[in-house]
């Protein structure tokens, strides 16, 4: 009755199916260039592309809002911060007390907050289209990071999913205990840290009989070899390019509009 | 390469004076210990707690660790060669089936081992199936090993020991947390592959009829005690083993075959409809996750009817998955039912109110007290005493009756003790007196015999027997037909899963 989080079924998404760190990369080159520049005609021209590919990562916009309306909340709030604190050029609009905005501070807080989702998108494009083993695998064969580590890792994430159950069941026996029943504040505060130690302990424990199970399946010590080999085929040469148009497309029409505005 | 062409045959034991101590404590886990094992045996270990049955087989499997405070003595040879250069020739499996499983889908899971070993990529995908077919596990690979039972992981776990090719299986207590169709599906197993495989067989285990048609030797510890050795006390054949130690290891809390432990029986007529209705329901249906709006659950079982008399049991039984837990803690107040309805009449409610999920702490462990199938998540102090102390000390009450619990449990001497260093029957033992220290009229279990030795099981029934006596209901999810038997009253069965069969759970209420 375990809630398992990260072992979803392997999805079919042609972007499932490139190589993670050939996904990681092209995220990466359209992260910098967005970084670079501060103007709506970049963050628009990126984000409007990067929807374009979601179907590829197996991804709906209704799915998207379910699962990323934090990072959209996040940014609307970022760009009207930026609205109402960036310097009061252009047009005044609206001066309601210290509440002004003008079209120069306006244009300042929608390119913030486009440049946040067009750089937040691709890493939720990444995350949905990869399967932690797969990434696992790339990250200790082709990047050559350890692999004690790297599995060891893995192996941690999946006893994630375990502790969502454990805290549901560690609630339940506590509670027959007594424990947490009170009003106020400071019990109840008391309660979830009790319930927080619990399952920290729980987790430990768990962790080191799973360690034990590695260990006595000849886990870290010496060479080995990989079941799954992680490979680079023409989807990551793909994967890779339309990154990098994306981000060359991106600040051409930037360039080209005349709104280009690196921070540096 | 001689150990890569050895590897998968047989492997000989050879224990030679071999002694461990454990860091911080005074006595010896084992000490001098002599043990010669031929290749391809199937030997059963057998002792009582403390005699460091666990300890010899973490050591086999090399992953006593490193620990520099612990002290080892003697030699342990695994073909000859020292422990930590077989690495490989062994596979340990262990009790927690959630500590068995290492990857997120099945396929990779059973190959971690060999590549761990680095056996070439051909060879892995050759090995995977046909371990997996040797368990029984016909699943796609890329299953996930989340979604399987207790008694599959195990099996899982099996298969990626298989498809390492060693030459010794260590198993430790492999079954403890199994209920009975996951016990004999997992025995099975490994009995098929021992037969595939010939490899030598170390298994760990207090019941013994389990594993009695699969091994050919029994080997009983005894623990190192004060001015006692310990060391192997009997070993031979398992029907002579059996005839020579019965006495000795029925005393020890072993499920001997055919030995049932004496159990006190229950005076008060267990059918006297007199007593008055603590609690009832009707058209219960019970999850445990909250429905939304849009998205209700499916319940994990639905029951037209209970009833629940003071002085009365109830036993809950049912397959894997019929969500006889849910409703047990349904009943217990701790989960809100999904439709049906739930009352605590007033005998029991006693003016908190008809619905025991609504129950402030304090009310609820004074009137329904509930103990889990993992004691472990129930500790809340440091102390056993403390532990013991919590409920009269929420309630207000005397102190008094906990010296008596600490008495009748057989745990004074573990006052001063932390909990979780405590061995498996004394938690449950422990949190079984935590629950009653409230004195609740209610009681409800989980499983309370599982991985029980024959010991606790006989002194809980007794307990249990003396509260129904005494007026105490006692609502007990059970796969442990011996252990209704003796408590007696009403059984309540519960059908498949609903999600698997599409249909809504079948119930019936069986009268004994």
């Amino acid at each position: 009755m375990s809630v398992d989080i990260i072992a979803t079924p392997r999805s079919t998404a042609l972007l499932a199916r490139a190589n993670p760190l050939a996904k990681l990369g092209a995220g990466m080159a359209l992260t910098v260039v967005l970084l670079v520049s501060v103007d709506w005609v970049s963050a628009t021209v990126a984000l409007v592309l990067e929807c374009i590919l979601l179907p590829l990562a197996g991804l709906s916009l209704r799915m998207l809002l379910t699962r990323g309306w934090p990072i959209l909340l996040a940014s609307l709030v970022g760009g009207y911060g930026t609205a109402l604190l960036a310097p009061k050029t252009g047009e005044l609009l609206l001066a309601l007390g210290p509440v002004t905005f003008s079209t120069g501070s306006l244009e300042a807080g929608v390119a913030i907050a486009l440049r946040g989702l067009a750089i937040a998108l691709p890493g939720i494009i990444v995350l949905a289209s990869t399967d932690p083993t797969d990434l696992a695998d790339a990250l200790a064969q082709k990047l050559r990071l350890p692999h004690r580590f790297v599995l060891g890792a893995l192996a941690a994430m999946r006893l994630v999913g375990l502790l969502v159950a454990e805290w549901q069941t560690l609630g339940m026996a506590r509670r027959a205990r007594g424990v947490g029943g009170a009003s106020g504040l400071f019990s109840r505060l008391k309660a979830q840290l009790g319930q927080a130690m619990a399952l920290l302990v729980q987790a430990v424990r768990r962790a080191s009989r799973l360690a034990v199970t590695m260990e006595a399946k000849g886990f870290g010590t010496g060479e080995r070899t990989w079941a799954r080999e992680s490979t680079f085929s023409h989807i990551d040469i793909a994967v890779v390019a339309t990154g990098l148009v994306i981000a060359g497309v991106s600040v051409s029409a930037a360039v080209v509009l005349g709104t280009w505005n690196p921070v540096f | 390469m001689a150990i890569v062409q050895n590897r998968g045959a047989p492997v000989q034991v050879s224990v030679r004076g071999w002694g461990w101590q454990h860091s911080g404590r005074n006595n010896q886990a084992l000490h001098g210990l002599d043990l010669e094992i031929s290749p391809g045996e199937r030997v059963l270990l057998l002792g009582p707690s403390g005699a460091g049955k666990s300890t010899l087989l973490h050591a086999l499997a090399g992953v006593l660790g490193d620990d520099e405070d612990a002290n080892e003595m003697g030699e342990l040879l695994i073909d000859g060669r020292p422990v930590h250069e077989s690495r490989g020739r062994t596979g340990l499996m262990q009790q927690d089936p959630d500590a068995q499983v290492v990857l997120s889908r099945i396929g990779d899971d059973v190959a971690f081992g060999a590549e761990n070993l680095a056996v070439p990529r051909e060879e892995i995908w050759r090995r995977v199936p046909a371990a997996l077919e040797s368990v029984g596990l016909n699943l796609p690979l890329d299953h996930s090993s989340s979604a399987l039972s207790g008694g599959q992981k195990q099996r899982l776990g099996l298969a990626g020991i298989l498809a390492m090719r060693p030459g010794l299986l260590l198993l430790d207590e492999p079954t403890a947390n199994l209920d009975p169709a996951g016990v004999v599906e997992v025995r099975d197993a490994v009995r098929r592959s021992l037969d595939e495989t010939g490899a030598t067989l170390v298994v760990v285990e207090h019941r013994v009829s389990v594993w009695l048609e699969v091994v050919d030797r029994i080997v009983v510890l005894a623990p190192a005690a004060l001015g006692e050795p310990g060391g192997v006390l009997f070993d031979g054949p398992p029907a002579t083993v059996l005839a020579q130690s019965r006495d000795l290891l029925a005393k020890a809390g072993i499920w001997v075959p055919g030995h049932v432990p004496e159990v006190r029986a229950r005076i008060t007529n267990p059918s006297d409809a007199g007593r008055p209705l603590l609690l009832e329901a009707e058209g219960l249906a019970v999850s445990r996750t909250k429905g939304r709006k849009r998205r209700p659950v499916v319940p994990a079982a639905v029951v037209p009817s209970v009833q629940v008399r003071a002085g009365h049991a109830l036993s809950v039984t049912g397959l894997n998955g019929s969500g006889k837990s849910t409703l047990a803690l349904t009943l217990a107040g701790l989960l809100a039912p999904v439709s049906g309805h739930l009352a605590a009449l007033e005998p029991l409610a006693r003016g908190a109110g008809p619905e025991p999920l609504k129950w402030r702490g304090r009310d609820l462990i004074s009137r329904i007290g509930t103990v889990f199938q993992e004691p472990e998540h129930q500790f809340v102090a440091g102390t056993v005493r403390d532990e013991l102390l919590f409920a009269p000390r929420l309630l207000g009450r005397g102190e008094d009756t906990v010296d008596e619990l600490l008495v009748r449990l057989r745990l004074e001497h573990l006052a001063d003790a932390n909990p979780f260093t405590l061995s498996g029957g004394e938690k449950r033992r422990l949190s079984v007196a935590t629950v009653l220290a409230a004195s609740p009229q209610l009681l409800v279990l989980d499983e309370p015999t599982f991985g029980q030795d024959a010991n606790t099981w006989a002194e809980l029934a007794s307990l249990l027997t003396e509260l129904l006596d005494a007026g105490t209901a006692v609502v007990s999810v059970t796969h442990d037909a011996a252990f209704s038997a003796v408590l007696g009253g009403d059984r309540l069965v519960l059908g498949a899963p609903a999600d698997l069969t599409g249909a809504q759970a079948a119930t019936k209420v069986a009268r004994r």
